[in-house]
């Protein structure tokens, strides 16, 4: 993965079957063709519809993200890709686990840092916490930042997940029925 | 923008239910393959495809013909969906039989070929172990195929099977794998026919966008500067599309040129065609892409053949695109008036709306007159004197004694590829048949057997260079068991000529490893293998012998000795754009700069 990048960050939704190798097809995708991957997640989210969601975080010209979505659209398994960045009512949240090993001071300021980012102790030793935080990437590369200094020796981020704001859903197609039009393409 | 609805399937379970017959899945397979309407497979037995092969012996009506190596398979069925626009089927075993038919894949992927290929696999305990002729066919087939599937119940296999002939043959047609474990072909299981199987793609019917059809008509009828570019959608939109071109080009009355796998699309005899265009295209077709005003693409991609240098691809025009793959879509170059669309209907829609508008376009008689300047300069033309027989003489020769046949042409690849694409001449669709996107060496003979095999009365030939036809010879066994009397053209000029071409202008004529050393003598081969074999060495004595070669009921390997250094012209050089070409009077020597030598 290449570092993660902030300005051109796209982060999009994809609604796939759930079946064996389908991760394959769209990470294979995205690898073939030279796109960028910043962050990946990925688990089974509708049981009865058979689907799961990929939320990629990839990155480029606006050009180059149509062309991501075209190619994604023509995977048979993909049955949506949702375009989190460009959804006004997106909200997208990524957890981190944190672990610092420090005494004395840093242990009381990494203490300190970790209730100003509302994060979560949730193992402790005489000399090491890990703390557990949620929050947009940003909110997540700032906690980062801040403990370096104090300590900071292991971090493990799931990625980004992304889900519409409001009762309104993404109107994820669950049905066979209703499948778009690029799959059979 | 368009609008898409879903077809549902109007069968409830329960009646698929009633329709179901039980059967093993091998007997499924033979069973789907009729339902179909395959009447011919092209195959090649082993241990984890040996129920199916059981199957096959007690059916008759279905055509096994078996090849000496599945990569021949793979490129007979490719041949047979080419020239027929059906989807062409090929049978091969697990582990190297998989393998084998990975370059065939690819090659229809990029070509846009409907095929399907039904794989042996391992039994399901046994998947995962590296056990005997095991791999991951699935894996290794997944990015050049439009979908692949592993059946792991034989419950699944009909569905799956008449899924895989839709996902084949709709949209932008492409190859798929359906690869079944031993244990599946023997296990019994429900058989439901085609019309009963609930598919998970499904048939989608996408409104054609009657907006940018609109726009497209106002430009073109707006246009001092226009030219149609077409490409292998139209041949594979169907016998309508091509018929639709013909109706909107001469009604409107502008240029035409096409890709080298839109050929046949639109006569080559009809005054408003420039020939086709791209690296080595026609004079007047390239300057026609680089200065017009208005371009208007159909079920072409602009590929880097196609366009050369991207920054300088036809600068001054607006571009309508008409493709049925969203992803074509301003994927190399930006264009004005997208219409994601079959490329027959959309024509059709123009013609209406083209005729509906009443008012003719903007004279483009200044236009035609321009395009009249850069035919004058004859591209094409060449010099045949002595005793040597130049290629592009053999070309046409070959050309001129089959025009009034029903013919079919193939081609491996390199110069004697685009010779043909240059000195043979399509009046329609689907009679050419060539490897443009993948540009696989050894295409050719295979593709002629399944051409063959579709049409065993038409005349089929196999322009091929000494070189590609090396990589597949072996299917002349094929030939002579299974009665496909096609015809081998070799022109042997001892060189892998493009390669030699490349090698003279960009790498300071050193000629590594591309000279044909230790040939075969072709004749003997030929005989050897229970072929006809001629060989021509002097232009006197061509057109008999190629005369010989049409007459004679049986395959023939015609050895036509040619030129050995001669170049494959016009050229738009590596990096250079469509108003850059070098034509064959030109001197060639640095006319790719060192940009371009990294191009491929």
């Amino acid at each position: 993965m290449a570092p993660r990048s902030t300005s051109d960050s796209r982060t999009l939704a994809i609604v796939v079957d759930n079946e064996p190798g389908v991760l394959a097809r769209v990470v294979g995708m995205f690898s073939a063709r030279g796109y960028n991957i910043e962050s990946l997640t990925v688990a089974e989210t509708d049981r009865a519809a058979h689907t799961s969601r990929i939320t990629v975080v990839t990155g480029g010209e606006p050009g180059i993200i149509d062309q991501i979505k075209a190619q994604l659209e023509r995977i048979l398994s993909v049955r949506q890709v949702i375009d989190v960045t460009l959804d006004p009512a997106g909200v997208v949240r990524e957890l981190a686990l944190i672990k610092v090993r420090s005494t004395g001071q840093d242990r009381i300021e990494a203490l300190r840092v970790s209730d100003i980012f509302r994060a979560k102790v949730i193992d402790t030793t005489l000399e090491s916490f890990i703390f557990e935080v949620t929050g947009s990437s940003d909110k997540i590369d700032a906690i980062i930042e801040l403990m370096r200094p104090i300590g900071l020796v292991e971090v493990s981020r799931t990625g980004v997940l992304s889900i519409h704001r409001g009762a309104e859903t993404d109107k994820i197609i669950t049905s066979d029925a209703a499948k778009p039009a690029a799959t059979s393409l | 923008m368009t609008v898409t609805a879903t077809i549902t399937s109007i069968h409830s379970p329960d009646a698929a239910a009633q329709a179901a017959v039980e059967m093993t899945g091998a007997e499924m397979v033979i069973r789907a393959l009729e339902d179909h309407g395959v009447d011919t497979l092209f195959g090649y037995p082993g241990g984890a495809v040996l129920p199916i092969y059981d199957a096959l012996f007690s059916h008759d009506a279905l055509r096994h013909i078996l090849v000496r190596h599945e990569q021949g398979a793979g490129h007979a069925a490719e041949g047979y969906a080419r020239s027929t626009g059906k989807v062409g089927v090929a049978l091969v075993t697990s582990g190297p039989g998989a393998t084998n038919i990975v370059t065939p894949l690819a090659d229809a992927l990029l070509d846009s070929i409907p095929m399907v290929v039904i794989s042996g696999q391992v039994p399901t305990h046994l998947i995962g172990t590296d056990a005997f002729q095991e791999c991951d066919t699935i894996g290794i087939t997944r990015s050049c195929t439009k979908h692949n599937w592993l059946v792991s119940d034989v419950n699944d296999l009909a569905a799956i099977l008449h899924e895989a002939f839709h996902v084949a043959k709709s949209g932008r047609p492409g190859p798929v794998v359906v690869d079944i474990p031993k244990d599946v072909q023997f296990a019994r299981g429900a058989y439901y026919p085609p019309t009963h199987a609930s598919r998970r793609s499904k048939r989608t019917v996408r409104t054609l966008d009657t907006n940018a059809i609109a726009r497209a008509v106002e430009l073109m009828a707006n246009a001092r500067r226009p030219v149609f570019y077409t490409g292998g959608g139209v041949i594979n939109a169907g016998p309508r599309a091509s018929a639709a071109l013909r109706e909107l080009v001469r009604e409107t009355g502008f240029p035409i040129t096409s890709t080298l796998m839109g050929l046949g699309a639109y006569p080559a005899s009809d005054p408003q065609w420039l020939g086709m265009l791209g690296m080595h295209g026609s004079w007047e077709a390239n300057h026609a892409m680089h200065d017009c005003d208005l371009m208007i693409c159909v079920g072409a991609r602009f590929d880097d053949r196609v366009t050369g240098r991207l920054d300088a691809f036809s600068p001054n025009s607006k571009k309508i695109h008409i493709d049925i793959d969203p992803s074509s879509i301003n994927k190399n170059v930006p264009v004005d008036v997208p219409v994601i669309a079959d490329a027959g209907e959309a024509l059709q829609a123009l013609v209406a709306a083209w005729r509906a508008r009443g008012k003719r376009g903007q004279d483009t008689k200044d236009w035609w007159k321009r395009i009249e300047g850069w035919r004058a300069r004859q591209c094409f033309a060449y010099e045949q004197s002595g005793d040597v027989i130049k290629p592009q003489y053999a070309i046409e020769r070959l050309y001129a004694a089959t025009r009034d046949r029903d013919v079919y042409i193939t081609t491996e690849v390199g110069q004697h590829q685009m010779w043909a694409a240059q000195y043979f001449h399509f009046e329609e669709p689907n009679r050419w048949m060539t490897s443009g996107g993948l540009g696989t060496m050894g295409y050719g003979l295979p593709a002629a057997l399944g051409v063959q095999a579709a049409h065993p009365n038409a005349l089929v030939i196999d322009i091929a260079g000494e070189a590609s036809v090396q990589m597949t010879m072996q299917e002349m066994s094929t030939a002579v068991q299974h009665n496909l009397p096609i015809k081998i053209f070799i022109l042997n000029n001892e060189w892998m000529g493009m390669v030699r071409q490349w090698q003279q202008l960009l790498h300071g004529e050193r000629y590594s490893h591309s000279y044909s050393h230790a040939l075969p003598d072709f004749v003997k081969m030929a005989e050897a293998f229970g072929c006809v074999g001629i060989r021509a060495e002097r232009p006197d004595e061509l057109d008999a012998k190629i005369k010989q070669m049409i007459e004679t009921p049986a395959p023939v390997l015609f050895d036509c000795r040619v030129a050995r250094e001669e170049n494959c012209f016009p050229m738009i050089p590596s990096g250079k754009a469509h108003n850059e070409m070098i034509l064959a009077g030109d001197g060639a020597a640095g006319a790719i700069d060192d940009a371009g030598k990294k191009l491929v």
